[in-house]
């Protein structure tokens, strides 16, 4: 496993497709922070960065170097080797390069000019939503021979995600607004790991007030520790669940 | 060594394996024929496990594959179409699957050596031409000293030198009693190479028997007019099936 886990991070090394994705991190968050002196208001900028961008980045690279390393997964294959084990090695030598890049792009300039406990909690955010989105290109790339078609379906997943989704539950909302909905909505929250990603966030900033009744219902349920705990442990969950369906298919996949 | 029951196939619409049964036994190198699209690159596969059959069993050395990956390191693949890691070098390549198939400690590197891969170790594989990678499967293939070789193609885009070469060292493996599976369309390496042939067609075992006996059947001297002569029966639809110890009048 170690093997092969060594050998897969220095394919995606030779890419150096990380490399680049960790520049445009420490460029943009240097960006942020000369913008703006308020830490408070650099979190949120740099919040959008990692609700918006993450998301896309991995999901589109992670399939893509899915279909990259074929041959390598085929010839893996062919020796006596675990198919678990080649999977795996893939999918964690993936997440932990594209959440190495992360830390490092935001982090270096954390701690060069400092920041405060939310922002913690955005690594953290960040780092979840990466591998999230790494296990759902996974699961898109094993389903479908096409290179094509499996970078579409991902994209589709960011659609929805990041824009649709939450479309979506405002449309409920308004609709059903003479109703209890703080529990509907909570459960929507839960359904969709970028909105969870966000609440956290936001509850850690303090700028729930903003968000009305139903932000303060969610500075209750999140602001907790329980809140908190638990939500990442849903954010777990969707990390958990997409990989290990992902992993079934692969186990019967004809190469 | 490898025994297949009720082997069953379909990709899509298309049934490429039609509950097959067949075994390889150690000592004999077999022949596998067939036209394109018969189901020899898949029957490979499956024994491989590259690819999950729908049905049937598999074993090899006397274990069931479904599910397992050890017995692999008894088996010497060579692929039709070699497909590496673009910017990997021979030598990294070779060092990668030495380090992951650790079961071996001394390494028969007598292919390297014939086609002179130890002189192009920092070659990438993306620069290698079409008859290169051919010779780094080979080397690969033989590197290991399994019991079992699978060569799909193995003369396919080697030059006249590297062919013989290949030749020489398949025909010393069958020497020292290793059971070699052998498809290709070059009949003439065949009849030098194997003693057993198997021909399938459409997914189903046309003929499988030793080739003295082919010959016999088919009434012909020569091992490729006996094949063309197989060819042309499993082409008319001959309801006559022929396997072993059928009778041809």
């Amino acid at each position: 496993m170690l093997k092969l886990l060594k050998y897969s991070l220095y394919n995606i090394l030779r890419t150096r497709f990380t490399l680049l994705y960790f520049g445009f991190l420490l460029l943009a968050t240097f960006a942020i922070y000369s913008l703006d002196h308020d830490l408070a208001r650099v979190s949120l900028s740099l919040l959008n960065v990692v609700l918006l961008v993450v998301p896309l980045i991995c999901i589109v690279f992670a399939t893509v170097h899915f279909y990259n390393s074929y041959e390598f997964i085929e010839l893996m294959l062919a020796q006596p080797v675990n198919r678990t084990t080649v999977f795996m090695s893939q999918i964690l030598a993936v997440g932990i390069s594209l959440s190495l890049a992360f830390m490092g792009g935001i982090g270096i300039p954390m701690l060069i000019y400092g920041g405060e406990a939310s922002m913690i909690y955005l690594l953290f955010v960040g780092v979840m939503l990466s591998l999230v989105f790494t296990g759902l290109a996974y699961l898109a790339s094993v389903m479908t021979r096409d290179k094509a078609k499996a970078i579409g379906i991902t994209l589709l997943f960011w659609v929805f995600f990041s824009l649709i989704y939450d479309g979506l539950v405002l449309f409920m909302i308004y609709v059903f607004y003479d109703y209890p909905l703080e529990n509907a909505t909570l459960a929507m929250v839960m359904l969709n790991p970028v909105d969870l990603a966000r609440v956290i966030m936001l509850m850690q900033l303090d700028v729930s007030a903003l968000m009305g009744f139903t932000g303060a219902f969610f500075q209750n349920f999140f602001g907790s520790i329980r809140g908190t705990l638990i939500s990442s442990g849903v954010l777990l969950l969707w990390i958990l669940i997409p990989v290990y369906f992902a992993l079934r298919v692969f186990k019967r996949k004809d190469l | 060594m490898i025994s297949i029951s009720n082997l069953s196939k379909r990709f899509g619409k298309l049934q490429v394996l039609k509950s097959m049964e067949l075994d390889f036994e150690r000592g004999v190198s077999y022949a596998m024929m067939g036209p394109n699209g018969s189901g020899k690159t898949t029957l490979i596969k499956c024994i491989l496990g590259l690819v999950v059959p729908d049905k049937g069993r598999i074993l090899v050395n006397g274990t069931d594959i479904k599910g397992s990956w050890a017995y692999r390191s008894d088996i010497g693949y060579m692929p039709q179409i070699g497909r590496y890691p673009d910017h990997m070098r021979i030598g990294q390549l070779f060092d990668m699957i030495q380090n992951i198939r650790k079961d071996k400690t001394d390494f028969d590197l007598d292919l390297v050596k014939l086609f002179q891969l130890d002189q192009m170790l920092d070659k990438p594989m993306r620069t290698l031409s079409g008859g290169t990678r051919q010779k780094v499967s080979a080397a690969l293939a033989f590197m290991f000293d399994p019991g079992i070789y699978i060569l799909d193609e193995p003369t396919a885009g080697l030059d006249p030198l590297a062919v013989e070469a290949l030749k020489e060292k398949i025909a010393e493996e069958r020497e020292r009693g290793k059971l070699i599976i052998i498809t290709s369309h070059i009949l003439s390496d065949l009849d030098e190479l194997t003693s057993h042939a198997i021909y399938l067609f459409e997914g189903n075992i046309f003929y499988n028997n030793n080739i003295d006996e082919l010959k016999k059947e088919t009434g012909e001297e020569r091992f490729s007019s006996a094949i063309a002569r197989l060819m042309e029966w499993s082409q008319k639809g001959s309801h006559v099936k022929i396997s072993k110890n059928a009778e041809i009048t």
